[in-house]
């Protein structure tokens, strides 16, 4: 067994001919905080629903557990979730069902449970995320803050060793920011496991990540530490650390010469 | 929403979507009506039936006592051939006649029966030997029309061609066109 | 010359790209189709998902059917006796109302009202369901979408029709026999022994016949166009919209097809 659970290997994924990964390498190592950076539209979503078996690569694969992901039979694909936890952009409650039954629903649809049990489970997830008290309401009823912690309990529900996390502080105030920053590290550090995070606010990513892969172009750009990265002197991380307007990732979409396009119509 | 709640709609939505198949099933259709105890078959033989069809109801003094089982035609007397259940509760005599009339003037044909005086009864599988055949009302117009022709100009050659024609064609259809 | 011809081209093409487009969808939905009948093992041994669905599906259209049907049957009773009488034979009048209902309009309307009842919910609550996630969330989750969420839906809405097609029919004759007995004045006895002498069983098993179809048509339809729906408001709601329209063409065209052989 490797240390590191999670492996993509020279992946590349696109759809007809726009590649939109080309050739990535990453390892992902056990206990380990790992962001995955990069701007809108670069990749990094559907990087997670790779790892996590939605989509085929194109080329090269995704290993977890050693294990390729991609060429798993349903068996297989089912023995891999049952390992990986996903907390999604907004949450993905299911809507007509209350906050308890939505953390209880991975559990009492793979696993079963006496409902007694489940009860006890539920209620000790959601205690951790701080939202015991919520367990009747339902998901309309919760603020964006509150959605994303049931959602984080319901994807912890089954003490998964890679949680994964799709942009978990986009659209937040600041103070919910600040917990769900606290509640990811501590609840890695607690179960265990391995989290990865895509994300673009960097200030948070940066407080609570161990490794930080830079994506663009389909590529990965830079990768290091956040303390390393925060000093790099690379362009592009230059300019996605410190939120510049313009530089390699260019303010204009690629076009023609302005002047000679201007001629042209008129 | 409370389980409890929507098992019981669910439960009335059921209970009321099969009480009203039933309710269609004997009240509307007539399931009940169709349906006879045990039966017994005999046939009858007819020149013409009309628009007899199978399932026809068979009647006794307007009381329904049987159906029309099935229609054959027989190739070498070139007869009708109908064969009809009664139900066993109904016992007829051997001479018992057999008609066919047609419930109101444009309704469904049924087989009628008129109990004879015979002290034989019918068995399974007897035959009704004293039928009379469907009305047709075609034929009647026309013959209607004959007579009416006929006692007009009665010295007119082409009147004598007039009753062949449409008469050979109304057996020949065996139907009232409507 | 060579303008118009191109604009000739470029009509063909997009003739051409709208065919296929939706020879491209018949085929997806009939993919759906059997995969929902493949995973239905599931919810088979969970008859609960299928009650739970049934009470949105069908208990949910319980009223606006039994409502439509009582008027449906009124209409018909009066429209009926306005001709019937003129040929003296107004006593036909349940024989018409009956035979109108059990054999078209009571699986047919039960269909159309059901798809924009049930249907049109049934898409929203899909294309949401994808628009947020939440099927994806189901997937990350190593429970089928297809099993947990599209099955117990598709066979609540073929069990809820046939059910709401016998009572939109009774509830039907009932409003025919209040206008027709109640206010008309027609004998109750002629009423009911004309009809039971001329609607079959067989107008009664050939009503459940269709209905069944159209719940196949009607639910498959509104799931398909949630569950392909683009996820984003407008695609949820052009979903929808497409879901009335596809529904009610194919229940009408189905009807045609099934009450033709049904003749024979």
């Amino acid at each position: 067994m490797t240390s590191h659970i999670v492996e993509i290997d020279d992946l590349s994924f696109g759809y007809k001919n726009k590649l939109l990964h080309k050739g990535i390498n990453m390892v992902f190592p056990r206990g380990k905080v790992v962001a995955i950076m990069g701007g809108s539209g670069s990749g990094k979503t559907t990087l997670l629903r790779l790892i996590g078996g939605q989509i085929k690569p194109t080329k090269g694969e995704v290993r977890v557990n050693g294990e390729v992901v991609h060429q798993q039979d349903r068996n297989g694909m089912f023995k891999l979730r049952r390992q990986m936890g996903m907390l999604f952009q907004h949450g993905a409650l299911f809507t007509d069902l209350s906050v308890f039954d939505n953390v209880a629903f991975p559990i009492r649809e793979l696993t079963g449970l006496p409902e007694s049990m489940i009860r006890d489970l539920v209620l000790m997830k959601l205690n951790a995320v701080g939202l015991r008290g919520a367990h009747t309401l339902m998901p309309p009823e919760l603020s964006g803050g509150m959605a994303r912690r049931v959602a984080l309990a319901r994807a912890i529900a089954l003490d998964p060793s890679i949680i994964m996390y799709d942009e978990p502080f986009a659209g937040l105030d600041p103070i919910s920011m600040g917990v769900i920053c606290d509640l990811i590290r501590s609840l890695n550090d607690a179960l265990g496991a391995t989290s990865i995070i895509v994300s673009h606010d960097v200030k948070e990513t940066f407080q609570i990540a161990d490794y930080v892969y830079f994506v663009a172009n389909g590529e990965v750009a830079a990768e290091g530490s956040p303390h390393d990265l925060i000093q790099s002197t690379l362009p592009f991380v230059h300019q996605f650390v410190h939120g510049e307007k313009d530089g390699p990732v260019p303010f204009h979409y690629t076009a023609p010469d302005y002047q000679q396009e201007l001629m042209q119509r008129g | 929403m409370d389980r409890s709640t929507i098992d019981l709609w669910v439960g009335v939505l059921v209970a009321l979507g099969v009480a009203a198949f039933f309710a269609l099933a004997t009240k509307v259709g007539n399931l009940t009506a169709s349906k006879l105890g045990e039966t017994y078959t005999v046939t009858a033989d007819f020149e013409n039936i009309g628009g007899l069809k199978p399932r026809a109801p068979v009647k006794s003094a307007g009381v329904v006592v049987g159906r029309v089982d099935r229609i054959d035609f027989d190739t070498k007397q070139y007869e009708a051939v109908v064969s009809i259940k009664i139900d066993q509760r109904y016992a007829f005599p051997k001479d018992t006649f057999a008609n066919i009339y047609t419930a109101g003037l444009l309704g469904e044909q049924y087989v009628g029966l008129e109990a004879g005086g015979d002290d034989e009864l019918l068995k399974n599988g007897d035959k009704i030997t004293q039928t009379q055949d469907a009305v047709v009302l075609e034929k009647m117009i026309s013959q209607f029309l004959y007579n009416k022709a006929s006692e007009s100009n009665s010295d007119n050659k082409p009147t004598e061609l007039k009753p062949e024609a449409p008469a050979a064609k109304s057996t020949e259809l065996g139907d009232v066109p409507f | 010359m060579a303008n118009i011809l191109s604009q000739i081209i470029r009509g063909l093409r997009k003739v051409g790209h709208r065919v296929g487009d939706q020879i491209w969808r018949l085929g997806a939905g009939a993919r759906l189709f059997f995969l929902t009948l493949t995973y239905s093992t599931e919810c088979f041994r969970r008859p609960r998902l299928i009650v739970r669905e049934m009470y949105f599906t069908g208990v949910m259209s319980l009223i606006i059917i039994l409502v439509s049907a009582f008027f449906v049957g009124m209409v018909l009773a009066l429209q009926g006796y306005n001709t019937l009488q003129k040929y003296g034979s107004s006593e036909s009048i349940g024989v018409l109302v009956a035979l109108a209902l059990v054999r078209e309009l009571g699986p047919v309307i039960t269909a159309l009202l059901f798809a924009g009842r049930a249907g049109t919910a049934m898409t929203a609550e899909i294309g949401l369901m994808k628009a947020t996630e939440q099927l994806s969330a189901m997937e990350m989750m190593a429970v089928n979408p297809i099993s947990r969420v599209i099955a117990p839906r598709f066979w609540a809405g073929v069990l809820s029709m046939p059910l709401l097609a016998c009572l939109f029919s009774m509830v039907g004759v009932l409003g025919g026999h209040l206008v027709a007995v109640a206010q008309i004045g027609v004998d109750v006895g002629a009423f009911w022994s004309q009809m039971q002498a001329n609607v079959e069983f067989v107008d009664v098993t050939n009503m459940l016949i269709k209905s069944l179809v159209f719940g196949v048509a009607c639910t498959m339809i509104a799931l398909f166009e949630g569950y392909d729906a683009p996820p984003t408001a407008e695609g949820v709601s052009h979903a929808t919209t497409r879901t009335v329209v596809i529904s009610a063409l194919s229940v009408l065209g189905l009807d045609f097809i099934l009450t033709s052989f049904m003749m024979v």
